[in-house]
């Protein structure tokens, strides 16, 4: 808890003003003279519109787009509603749409049955006051610093076929990152040895919050240390469990910045993002289109903010 | 550690110093699957170096795996071939005003969040934090139109568009990093004494007094570590800059390797210079301020 005071900053204060009535409320309103008013207006406003702008608008506008035949070019009362055709054609004529599919689900499996369970155990294994932690600890996150698109380079050092190590080491002559049917493995540990530090981190946070009595209670009652973690602390780190669960779906969806170093997302490396990007700066831009695409990743990670609003709303009235 | 050494904390409570020397066999285990784990995970970053300091001349007669042919030359080279100069100077233009902008916007809505419980409060906050977590290209086919549409005066963008300008990349930046700076800063808030605005308003200071010289003095550790990682996360950020710039010259510098790999291509030392050129603002920041940048990574996500 000690270096990490933020974390439950907000407990120890009453839910303000809770017992105010609203007649309460409009009298402190009225406290408010005109400038303040209009500088409370402005300081919502301003980011508000930005964001709406630059995030919210653009979200809607892919929605629309998703059911036209836009080519991008023609003024925009020449376009026609072409309904649900392009994501029929999406799923029908677009050959690399099942395989980006299979390797966000592949993606999103790796990082989530290998790194997130890996990054959980040595959280927990740091968790223990032992000797040397802080170095352990900074070997491990020092990956999530590097931008993705970085850890590209940096492992294409180990991947080269004529100058990587790992060909040089086992008298191999794979092409890891060029060779369709490895490279997607090849990125996704890239990948998963950021992500084992971001959620080693995430759930030290976690386990430094969790009430010690708790587990001192399980000792006593003479529950073995790994079921003690799994029937007492587990539970009570639900949230964060959440959050974690959250994070490496949205990462995965996400994902874009490696494939797109190594070749642009083609050749074994396609996935969703990388399509709709190819869509639309690419050669071809077919805006409906990619806007269906887009759409479906939308979607997608709708469904999961609001898993995670839910979760951290709900913390933040407790 | 052993169920033994738990029980005995709760009977004795021998101090945190006398436990760290117990060396039992299984923390010995411990110890050394730390060890393997982390050397593991600090060997590409160790090998981008060594690589970096070695000639090609030599590795390419030699192989990698052997010993010698110790240079800085691959520094200077790709310095020079990959103009990173500019590129690092491109980098400072946009993430500094787009972190000092996130930051000043972000509190702004998180002070009023904090400060009146209305209503709207639960929505703003969702609009905010949920736009963060947005997939990038779910937004790029619109925003890229809407770019190539905004004129911008000659003064400010040689593109005389938000396309392809560093202002474009500062709005962008700040649109979408906004809403973790609003969830964080908003929670911090909330747990400041609502006393103070009382005496506050006793005093007759402004709202704008109240947000700037009694919150935000309030908030420094909060904002330090927020500053740490936004300026990781924008210096880092590729997607907006690869689709959102066309001049190579303009590029950020982490999206400018991908078109200088051209260059290099067949010369891994010269990649890895290039690497840990790149790497070397983010790795000091890490070291130096490891303690606000940890803190920024679980203050929004752990908040529970």
């Amino acid at each position: 808890m000690s270096d990490l005071p933020l974390i439950q900053a907000d407990r120890a204060v009453p839910p303000p003003a809770a017992t105010t009535s609203t007649g309460g409320r409009r009298r402190r309103l009225r406290l408010l003279s005109r400038t303040d008013r209009v500088v409370i207006t402005l300081m919502v406003l301003v980011p508000l519109l930005l964001v709406t702008g630059f995030v919210w608008l653009p979200a809607v506008a892919t929605v629309l787009l998703s059911g036209t035949d836009w080519d991008g070019i023609g003024p925009l009362n020449e376009i026609d509603f072409v309904g649900v055709r392009n994501y029929s054609d999406v799923v029908n004529i677009y050959p690399p749409f099942v395989p980006a599919v299979q390797h966000n689900l592949l993606w999103l499996a790796a990082l989530f049955v290998v790194a997130t369970p890996f990054g959980m155990f040595l959280a927990v294994l740091l968790d223990k006051e032992i000797r040397g932690s802080r170095f352990y600890q900074t070997a491990l996150y020092l990956p999530v610093v590097l931008s993705l698109a970085l850890i590209g380079f940096v492992w294409q050092l180990l991947y080269s076929r004529d100058q990587g190590l790992i060909n040089a080491v086992f008298g191999s002559n794979v092409d890891w990152y060029g060779d369709s049917s490895v490279n997607i493995w090849a990125v996704m540990v890239a990948s998963g040895w950021r992500h084992v530090g971001y959620i080693m981190l995430l759930y030290l946070a976690g386990l430094k919050g969790v009430d010690p009595s708790l587990r001192e209670a399980a000792a006593v009652d003479g529950a073995s240390e790994s079921r003690a973690f799994f029937r007492v602390v587990f539970p009570v780190l639900r949230p964060i469990n959440i959050i974690v669960l959250v994070v490496t779906v949205i990462e995965s969806l996400r994902a874009f910045d490696l494939v797109w170093v190594v070749n642009k997302g083609r050749n074994g490396l396609e996935l969703i993002s990388a399509l709709v990007t190819q869509n639309v700066v690419g050669e071809a831009s077919r805006i409906g289109f990619g806007s269906a695409l887009a759409t479906i990743m939308l979607v997608v990670s709708l469904v999961f903010i609001t898993i995670y609003l839910a979760t951290v709303m709900r913390e933040n009235r407790e | 550690m052993s169920t033994a050494t738990v029980t005995r904390r709760t009977e004795g409570e021998p101090d945190a110093q006398q436990r760290r020397r117990m060396l039992t066999p299984l923390r010995m285990l411990l110890h050394g699957f730390l060890i393997v784990v982390a050397l593991v995970w600090l060997f590409p970053i160790a090998w981008a170096v060594l690589t970096s300091l070695r000639s090609y001349d030599y590795t390419a007669a030699n192989g990698y795996v052997s010993f010698g042919g110790w240079t800085l030359d691959n520094y200077v080279t790709a310095w020079r071939t990959a103009e990173f100069g500019q590129h690092f100077l491109n980098s400072v233009y946009i993430t500094v005003p787009a972190v000092l902008l996130t930051l000043f916007l972000a509190s702004c809505v998180a002070f009023v969040i904090a400060r009146f419980s209305w209503k709207l409060n639960i929505v703003l906050l969702g609009v905010f934090t949920a736009a963060n977590l947005l997939p990038q290209q779910a937004l790029l086919i619109p925003l890229f139109r809407l770019f190539t549409e905004v004129p911008l005066p000659e003064f400010m963008s040689d593109s005389e568009l938000l396309y392809d300008s560093y202002w474009g990349l500062i709005l962008i930046n700040v649109a979408f990093q906004c809403g973790f700076c609003v969830f964080v800063l908003s929670n911090y808030m909330k747990a400041l004494p609502r006393d103070l605005y009382e005496a506050a308003m006793v005093d007759g200071a402004s709202i704008w007094r109240q947000y700037w010289q009694v919150t935000m003095p309030l908030c420094r550790p909060a904002l330090a570590a927020l500053a740490t990682l936004e300026v990781t996360w924008i210096y880092n950020e590729f997607f907006w800059a690869t689709v959102l710039m066309r001049t190579g010259d303009k590029f950020p510098v982490t999206s400018s390797l991908n078109n200088l790999r051209g260059e290099f291509f067949t010369d891994n030392n010269l990649v890895s210079a290039g690497s840990v050129l790149v790497a070397i603002p983010t790795l000091v920041i890490f070291f130096m301020l490891q303690r606000h940048f940890v803190r920024g990574l679980t203050l929004g996500a752990s908040k529970g």
